[in-house]
């Protein structure tokens, strides 16, 4: 783009890495996380790979089963802390929260700075356990394993997530504070954008769970350090205990990964079939219930662990229970596009995508809610699948489908169209070819987290293998052709896609402070059915343009 | 965006009471912290209660009912402080803050003090010191001296961490414009009010509770 299209935007406020590395743009704090997130991405995605290929055989022939323990470990650590749980709030939240709500900034734009620099500190402490040698307890750290018998560099790497945690409080809070106290005048509660609400929902879950992993966390660090015996029997410990709080942790995470991801898809369906958002309340009051209903429901990870069977009947229950918002949003998703107008651009092609794959997958968590179904496919690959079709087929897809949907403002460029619709349906293809397999080899007993496997699941395993090298494909395109369009694509006007929302009303990319005077809002989210719109609605940039 | 730190915030009211919500939604946070620890040693005192009740009693009961008695003062000082800081009489609220640092001292030296015993007596089952423990069921009283200082050493981080930050403020206090002072008074007080409810918490689940 030439240099006077930039002029006056965040992009132009100075070049180098000190402008960079010491802004508190909440705008250029977002792609200091999109960077370091991709390349985790990409690292905890070759780990995986790795593995893949090592199945292709039932033999163990390219690694050994230490190093097998170290990559699965290694890939669950990188891929949910490091990727996972800052993927969208972090970037796309980072960069899309003030905006959408008529913000110069987060309430605390030097906390969010600082968020970024302390989990690359604590991710770094992550990685030189990987180098070091590695952690083989898997990415839950479960004791006694990791306290007592695990060999590998498990304090550093614990040490390192608990880090990260303090990140997350940090951007929880943040955000939560945001939503409450710089809403633009006339934005109500429910006209908030649908992403903005499930930005809040997950703010609630990382504020309120993460400091009890950090407490587990540190628990087996003082063990294995200091040698309190808190997990350990020997010392009166109960190693149990540390599973009840893990999951206390790791189920609302479960939803902290997800729910962004939601709020994506409630943004881009809207907009590619020119209808308001089915359902709007119920979309946004069930982001809540699934948030509280979060907390509720640790229990099912521990059927098999020797919690008393009353606990397990309660826990199948309250499961089957959170199933209940999830279905209100799949429902009203699809109403959302019924005599909808349907186009399948990019953005809109990712959403559906989510829609299919995260439906499956909740279907398959239903399973494993039932306790005795459960006790047949616990540990085996039917549990990979499943959570595979939420966090990659749900939340990454969604990652997608809003990087795509808000490149334009983020960039001010557009990407080719014709290769962002390759790559949303080369990933589709396979992701299904990679994790449908594991559900059929999961149920018929092949168990998750060994090197090896009965020459009968190779089939399967093949078909996996070879899903996993098109999935591949389908990551790596949008690194090539989205980097190739901030250089080369086409300028992108301030609002390419006829959206609503406070974000396209302004410049693509935005000014440094956002908007020159405070919007006001006058309308509910979404009023696509309402005509003459975008020339309606408040637009700082135009007027400056015209000047 | 006169006289606000962030440039989000239009006015210095504003800003203050987006900064002491922020220090609740921590707080909260920080609740479930604690949270997690208190269940820890809940479950474990349900498990073994005798051995639990025994092992308590070797812990000091004058120091550390001296040591509540220093902290809510502290408590009363911090509140002096954000009662000036209202009222704009910047000595007197330095002054408050000056008196509560010292008692967060004298808090730590006295924990100090109670470790060093603690220590002495070989109670202090942690980095291969001797334990020597003569009463019944040695292997779940060290379990209980193991959480006894697990709590009481979070507890005392979260206190240096108040401390240092009150210091800093107070090294800061010149540069600071009088919307800022009081911010930074009113969500500093809600902290240290926290950590000191924290220990009106720890001291009867691990001092009295058995007794």
């Amino acid at each position: 783009m030439s240099r006077a299209a930039m002029q006056g935007t965040y992009l132009a406020e100075g070049s180098g890495p000190r402008a960079w590395l010491l802004t508190t743009d909440h705008k250029r704090v977002a792609w200091l996380y999109l960077i370091s997130l991709t390349a985790f991405f990409f690292l905890g995605g070759a780990m995986a790979v790795l593995m893949r290929i090592e199945l292709a055989t039932p033999a163990g022939d390219l690694v050994s089963d230490d190093t097998y323990n170290r990559l699965f470990s290694l890939h669950g650590i990188i891929m949910v802390w490091f990727f996972l749980v800052p993927s969208i709030p972090a970037t796309l939240g980072n960069f899309l929260l003030p905006l959408m709500i008529g913000a110069r900034d987060l309430a605390f734009p030097r906390l969010n700075l600082a968020s970024w620099y302390v989990f690359i500190f604590g991710s770094l402490f992550a990685l030189f356990a990987v180098v070091a040698g590695g952690v083989d307890t898997g990415w839950t750290f479960y004791t006694p394993l990791s306290t007592l018998y695990a060999n590998g560099w498990v304090s550093t790497a614990a040490f390192g997530v608990f880090i990260v945690g303090f990140s997350t409080i940090m951007t929880g809070i943040n955000f939560i504070v945001t939503v409450h106290t710089l809403r633009a005048p006339g934005l109500t509660w429910f006209r908030l954008p649908i992403f903005v609400w499930t930005l809040y929902a997950t703010s609630l879950v990382m504020v309120l769970a993460t400091p009890v992993l950090a407490a587990s966390l540190i628990l087996i660090v003082l063990e294995r350090v200091f040698g309190i015996g808190i997990f350990n029997p020997d010392l009166g410990g109960d190693p149990l205990l540390f599973q009840h709080l893990f999951w206390f942790y790791s189920h609302p995470a479960v939803y902290i990964m997800i729910l962004p991801g939601m709020g994506v898809v409630s943004e881009v369906l809207p907009c590619f079939s020119r209808r308001p958002l089915f359902g709007y309340k119920a979309v946004a009051i069930s982001s809540m219930a699934i948030a509280v209903f979060g907390f509720l429901v640790w229990g099912h990870h521990m059927f098999v662990s020797g919690q008393s069977a009353y606990a397990g009947v309660v826990f199948s229950f309250l499961s089957f229970c959170v199933a209940i918002p999830s279905a209100i949003k799949v429902f009203n998703w699809s109403l959302t596009l019924r005599k909808g107008e349907i186009s399948f651009e990019t953005p809109m092609l990712y959403a559906l995508f989510f829609l299919a794959l995260f439906t499956f997958g909740g279907l398959a968590g239903l399973f494993l809610a039932s306790l005795a179904v459960d006790v047949h496919v616990h540990d085996t690959y039917f549990v990979i699948a499943h959570f595979h079709y939420i966090m990659v087929g749900g939340m990454v897809t969604a990652y997608m489908a809003g990087l795509h949907f808000w490149w334009p403002k983020m960039t001010g460029r557009m990407y080719s169209e014709t290769a962002g619709r390759i790559a949303a349906t080369v990933t589709f293809v396979g992701f299904n070819l990679t994790f449908f397999p594991q559900f059929v080899v999961g149920f018929d007993g092949m168990p998750r987290r060994y090197h090896t496997y009965p020459p009968e699941f190779q089939f399967w395993n093949v078909l996996s293998s070879a899903g996993a090298v098109v999935l591949a494909i389908g990551y790596l395109m949008p690194l090539f052709y989205l980097g190739w369009s901030l250089f080369r694509g086409t300028h992108a006007t301030d609002n390419p896609w006829n959206a609503t929302g406070l974000e396209w009303q302004t410049s693509s990319p935005p000014p440094p402070h956002n908007f020159e005077t405070m919007p006001v809002v006058t309308r509910p989210a979404y009023a696509y059915d309402m005509k003459g719109l975008e020339h309606e609605r408040f637009s700082p940039h135009r007027e400056e343009a015209a000047r | 965006m006169s006289g606000t730190e962030s440039i989000a915030f239009d006015t210095p009211q504003r800003e203050r009471r987006a900064d002491t919500f922020a220090m609740w939604v921590f707080i909260g946070s920080e609740a479930m912290l604690f949270g997690a620890i208190f269940l820890v040693f809940l479950v474990a005192h349900i498990d073994f209660g005798p051995a639990f009740a025994a092992a308590s009693k070797h812990l000091s009961l004058p120091l550390g009912t001296f040591n509540t008695a220093v902290l809510i003062t502290s408590s009363f000082t911090m509140a002096l402080a954000h009662r000036a800081a209202l009222q704009r009489r910047w000595r007197a609220t330095v002054r408050a803050l000056a008196a509560t640092v010292s008692l967060g001292v004298c808090f730590l030296i006295v924990k100090g003090i109670e470790y060093g015993n603690e220590i002495h007596e070989g109670l202090a089952p942690l980095l291969g010191l001797p334990f020597r423990y003569a009463g019944p069921d040695p292997v779940h009283a060290e379990f209980f001296f193991g959480l006894y200082f697990m709590m009481t050493s979070l507890h005392a981080l979260h206190l240096i961490g108040g401390i240092v930050v009150i210091a800093g403020m107070i090294a800061l206090w010149r540069t600071a414009s009088p919307a800022n002072r009081l911010r930074r008074v009113v969500a500093v007080g809600l902290y240290w009010h926290f950590v000191d409810i924290v220990w009106v918490f720890m001291f009867p689940v691990l001092y009295l509770i058995n007794r």
